[in-house]
C-alpha cells in the first residue's frame, strides 16, 4: 500500500521530507508573532528579516496589522529549505494496546480476580483547574468514555485542587495507592515541569516511586516529556479515560509476578 | 460631602438590539422566582446570623486598615487572629481594635502595626467606653464607604464624558502575571476594541486566606489581585479610554477565601466588574459552604454600594457536567443568584448572571440548543446584563476551527441580546491569550456584532420549533430542580451533588474555621451606614 496516497505522483523521499503545500519541497509554511514595533513598512520589513535569520526563504508578509501601543502583528508565508530524515525519526510510545472497557476488565479479571487497583488522581501545585482530572476519574468520563470510577476493578480517589507534592506522598501511603495520576493544565513558565519533577524527587527520597505507577496528563504534556521527567507514561490533550485505564491494567499485568500455577 | 449619584452605570441595550421574543408560561416563571427567593432567604438569615475571619477583615479595611509585615502577612490579617485568638471576635472586630486603640492613645493604623508585632494585647471595651468606642468605628467605616461612594460617582461621571462601548461589550481577560506586563495587553485590547478588561488572578490565590500587598511581577495562569494591582491598572485603563473617547471598564475576581475584602479593595480602587458566584467557590475549590454563603453577602453589599457589577460563575457548572443534561442546573442556579444578590441590595443592572455555549460543537443540533439556552437565560433575566462565556471545554488546539467555534458564540451572543460578551479565544486551553490572540477574538467580534446587532430584535422564533420546545424544557426542569432545592435548602442540595455534579459537605472544605456565629451585641461600624445607602440608592433607581 502506498503510505503516503502519491499514486501517479512523485513519492516523498522519506529521508529528506520538507514541508508541503501544494507541490512536493515546496517547503511552505505559516508563521503568525507579534513584534514590539511600530506599524509600517520597517515594520512589514523586520518580520522579512525575522523569517529570514530563521532560515526561511522567500518571505511574505500576507498581513500585518497595528495592534497600537507600538506592537504590530504579522502572518507571513515562507519557504523552509529544512530536511528531516523521517526513517530516522523514533518517538516513545505507550506500552500495550487500547483496550475498551470490558477488555480492560477482563484483563483484569484473568489476572487479578476481585482485586482492585488503587488509584490516586490529582491536580498539583497551585493548579485549580480539574476539568482534566475529573474527565478521567468521574463516572461520567468524557466524550461517552465513562471515567475510572465506572470501573469495578479500580477504586478511585480524586483529591481534586491544589494537592501539594507533600499532601500527594501522605495520601498514597494513606490510600496504599498503586498508580498515580497527576494532572497539570496551568503551565506558566513552564511551571508544570519543575512541579512534576519535584513530586518524582520527593517519592524517591520517600522510598515510594517504585511502588507506585506515575502518570501525568495535561494539555501541554505527552508521553514522551512524562518520560523525561521520571514518569511511567504522559497523556497529551484528546485523552479518553479507556486510554489511561488501557494503560493501566497492562502496566499492572505487567509489573506482576508471573501467576503461580 | 457631595450627593452620590445613584444612576445605573449600565445602560439600558440600545433600541434596535435585543432577542427574540420567546413564548414561556407565565405561572412556571413566577413559580421559579418565588422557590428561588425562599432558598436564598434561608441563606441570608443564616449569613445575617454569622461572620467570618474575611468579613471581619473587611470591616477593617473598610475603617482604613492597610499594608502587611516584614512577612508580607497583612495587618489586618494579624489583627483578626490576634482577636480570635483572645476569643475577642464573635462581636465583630472594631470593638477591641478601637477600644485598644482609644486605651493606648494610638492611631487605629499604628494600633495594628503593635498588635501584629505583639507589642500591644487586644481587650474588650469597658462598658463606659462602648458608645464612644462603636462611634469611632463608625466613623472610620464612614472613611471607607465616603470613599467607595466617591468611586461610584466618579465612574459615572466618566461614562457620561466619555460613553461605553455598544453591548455587547466585548470583555477580554489578562493573564500574564506581571501587572506591568498586564498593562501593556489590557492597553493595546482597548485600542481593539475591548470594553472590558478581567485580569485573572494567579491560580492559587482563591485558596490564600490573605490578599497579599503591592504591586506583583510573578504570577502563575494569572496575576495576584491586590489594592495596588487595581490602582495601577486602573489608572491605565483610564489614561487609554480618555485617549479613546470610551471608558473601559475593570474587571476582578471577589471570590475566593478573600472574597468580601476584594470587594471592598475593588470599591476603594474603581473596579467596574467582579466575578462573584454565591457557589462557584464551594463546588469548585472546595471552599466551606458556610464561609462562602456568609462572605458573598458582604461581598454583595459591598458591589452594591460601589456600583459594580456581579457576574456569576453557572458558566463552569457545564465544564463538568454535561451542557445539555445540565443545562436546567445553570438556570436554576441563576434564579438563585439573583434572589441572593437582590437580598444584598443589587439592583438589576449590576447582574451580570453567568451562563456559557458549552455544548459540543458538533452535534448536529447544537447551535439551535444553545440559542434555546441562550434565549431563555435572557428572556428570564429582561434588565440585567447578563455574561455569556464562550467555549472552553471543546476547543482542540486547532486554532482555527477554536475561532469558527468562537466566532459562532458571536452569533448566538448578538442574535440573543446578550449585555456582556466574554470573548472566546483560538488558543483557549492551550495557553494564557497573546498579545494577537485577543486581536483575533475582536477583530471577530466587531464584525459580528457591528453587522448582527439588529438581528435578534427582527426574527421570530417559531413557538413549535426546536428552540422555544427546547427553552421551555429545560425551564420545567429548572423547576422541578428549585422544588428539589426548597425542600432540601440549598445546603443539604449542594452536598446532593445538585449542581455540577460535584458533592460538598457542609462541615468540608477550606475556610470553615474562619466562620463563627455572631454573638448577641455583634458590632459591624459600616453596616448601618451601608443599609442606609443602599435604601437610598434602591429608592433613586425606582424613582
Amino acid at each position: 500500500m502506498n503510505p503516503h496516497g502519491r499514486s501517479g505522483a512523485q513519492p516523498p523521499d522519506l529521508t529528506r521530507v520538507r514541508a508541503y503545500g501544494d507541490t512536493l519541497d515546496d517547503g511552505q509554511v505559516m508563521l503568525s508573532f507579534s513584534l514590539p514595533v511600530p506599524f509600517g513598512d520597517e515594520a512589514r520589513e523586520a518580520a522579512r528579516q525575522l523569517a529570514r535569520q530563521m532560515g526561511l526563504h522567500e518571505p511574505q508578509v500576507y498581513h500585518a496589522h497595528d495592534l497600537g501601543e507600538g506592537y504590530t502583528y504579522f502572518t507571513v508565508y515562507a519557504k523552509s529549505p529544512f530536511v528531516v530524515d523521517f526513517t530516522a525519526i523514533s518517538v516513545p510510545k505507550l506500552a500495550g494496546q487500547k483496550l475498551d472497557h470490558k477488555a480492560v476488565e477482563s484483563l483484569w479479571h484473568a489476572r487479578f480476580a476481585d482485586r482492585k487497583l488503587r488509584i490516586l488522581g490529582a491536580c498539583t501545585g497551585d493548579d485549580a483547574h480539574t476539568v482534566g482530572i475529573d474527565a478521567i476519574c468521574n463516572v461520567k468520563g468524557w466524550r461517552g468514555d465513562k471515567g475510572l470510577e465506572s470501573y469495578p476493578c479500580f477504586a478511585v480517589k480524586n483529591l481534586g485542587a491544589q494537592v501539594s507534592n507533600d499532601r500527594l506522598v501522605a495520601e498514597i501511603r494513606a490510600f496504599d495507592a498503586n498508580a498515580v495520576l497527576v494532572s497539570q493544565v496551568v503551565t506558566q513558565k513552564d511551571c508544570h515541569r519543575s512541579n512534576l519533577a519535584a513530586l518524582v524527587d520527593l517519592l524517591e527520597a520517600e522510598d515510594l516511586r517504585d511502588q507506585v505507577t506515575l502518570l501525568c496528563g495535561g494539555p501541554r504534556l505527552s508521553h514522551a516529556v512524562a518520560l523525561e521527567l521520571g514518569f511511567d507514561a504522559g497523556f497529551g490533550p484528546g485523552t479518553l479515560p479507556s486510554d489511561v485505564a488501557s494503560f493501566l491494567v497492562q502496566d499492572a499485568v505487567a509489573r506482576a509476578q508471573p501467576p503461580q500455577s | 460631602m457631595p450627593p452620590q449619584s445613584p444612576i445605573s452605570t449600565f445602560a439600558p441595550a440600545p433600541p434596535g438590539f435585543g432577542c427574540p421574543p420567546l413564548d414561556l408560561d407565565a405561572a412556571t416563571v413566577d413559580r421559579c422566582r418565588r422557590l428561588a427567593r425562599s432558598i436564598a432567604a434561608e441563606v441570608t438569615a443564616f449569613s445575617q446570623g454569622h461572620s467570618t475571619v474575611a468579613t471581619e477583615r473587611t470591616v477593617l479595611r473598610l475603617c482604613g486598615v492597610r499594608g502587611a509585615d516584614a512577612d508580607g502577612v497583612p495587618y489586618v490579617n494579624r489583627v483578626v487572629d490576634a482577636a480570635r485568638n483572645s476569643g475577642l471576635l464573635e462581636a465583630g472586630i472594631a470593638r477591641p481594635l478601637f477600644a485598644t486603640a482609644a486605651a493606648k492613645g494610638l492611631s487605629v493604623q499604628a494600633c495594628a502595626e503593635a498588635v501584629a508585632a505583639g507589642t500591644v494585647a487586644l481587650r474588650a471595651p469597658l462598658p463606659a467606653e462602648r458608645t464612644a468606642v462603636d462611634a469611632q468605628a463608625a466613623l472610620a467605616a464612614d472613611c471607607g464607604i465616603d470613599q467607595i461612594l466617591a468611586q461610584r460617582a466618579t465612574r459615572a461621571r466618566l461614562l457620561h464624558e466619555l460613553g461605553s462601548g455598544p453591548q455587547p461589550l466585548c470583555y477580554v481577560i489578562v493573564a500574564t502575571g506581571n501587572i506591568y506586563e498586564d498593562v501593556v495587553q489590557a492597553r493595546v485590547a482597548a485600542r481593539q476594541g475591548a470594553d472590558v478588561i478581567a485580569v485573572i488572578r494567579s491560580t492559587g490565590q482563591s485558596l490564600l486566606d490573605y490578599v497579599p500587598e503591592g504591586t506583583t511581577t510573578e504570577g502563575y495562569g494569572g496575576t495576584y489581585a491586590t489594592g495596588a494591582n487595581f490602582a495601577l491598572m486602573r489608572k491605565a485603563l483610564d489614561e487609554v479610554g480618555a485617549e479613546l473617547g470610551r471608558y473601559i471598564r475593570l474587571c476582578n475576581y471577589a471570590s475566593g477565601l478573600c472574597m468580601p475584602e476584594i470587594a471592598c479593595l475593588g470599591g476603594l480602587e474603581r473596579l467596574d466588574m467582579m466575578l462573584n458566584d454565591a457557589l462557584y467557590g464551594i463546588l469548585f475549590r472546595d471552599i466551606n459552604m458556610q464561609r462562602t454563603l456568609c462572605d458573598q453577602r458582604t461581598s454583595r453589599r459591598l458591589s452594591a454600594l460601589a456600583g459594580i457589577i456581579i457576574n456569576t460563575g453557572e458558566d463552569n457548572y457545564l465544564t463538568t457536567a454535561d451542557a445539555v443534561d445540565a443545562a436546567h442546573t445553570v438556570v436554576a442556579s441563576t434564579l438563585v443568584n439573583e434572589a441572593l444578590a437582590r437580598d444584598c441590595g443589587l439592583q438589576t443592572w449590576q447582574l451580570g448572571l453567568g451562563h456559557a455555549m458549552e455544548i459540543d460543537p458538533l452535534r448536529p443540533d447544537a447551535l439551535q440548543l444553545e440559542i434555546a439556552h441562550a434565549l431563555l437565560i435572557r428572556t428570564l433575566f429582561p434588565g440585567a446584563p447578563l455574561k455569556y462565556m464562550p467555549p472552553t471545554k471543546h476547543m482542540t488546539g486547532n486554532v482555527l476551527r477554536g475561532h469558527v467555534q468562537d466566532a459562532l458564540f458571536n452569533l448566538v451572543t448578538v442574535l440573543t441580546g446578550q449585555g456582556i460578551c466574554l470573548l472566546g479565544m483560538a488558543t483557549e486551553a492551550m495557553h494564557t491569550p497573546h498579545i494577537h490572540d485577543r486581536y483575533w477574538a475582536l477583530e471577530s467580534a466587531r464584525m459580528i456584532f457591528g453587522g448582527g446587532r439588529g438581528l435578534g430584535s427582527d426574527l421570530l422564533v417559531r413557538s413549535e420549533g426546536e428552540i422555544a420546545t427546547r427553552a421551555r424544557l429545560v425551564l420545567d426542569e429548572a423547576l422541578a430542580l428549585l422544588e428539589r432545592l426548597a425542600q432540601t435548602g440549598l445546603m443539604a442540595g449542594l452536598q446532593r451533588g445538585l449542581f455540577a455534579d460535584i458533592a460538598r459537605d457542609p462541615k468540608g472544605g477550606r475556610g470553615l474555621d474562619g466562620v463563627f456565629e455572631r454573638s448577641g451585641d455583634y458590632f459591624d461600624p459600616g453596616e448601618a451606614r451601608i443599609d442606609r445607602e443602599l435604601d437610598r440608592i434602591a429608592a433613586a433607581e425606582a424613582a
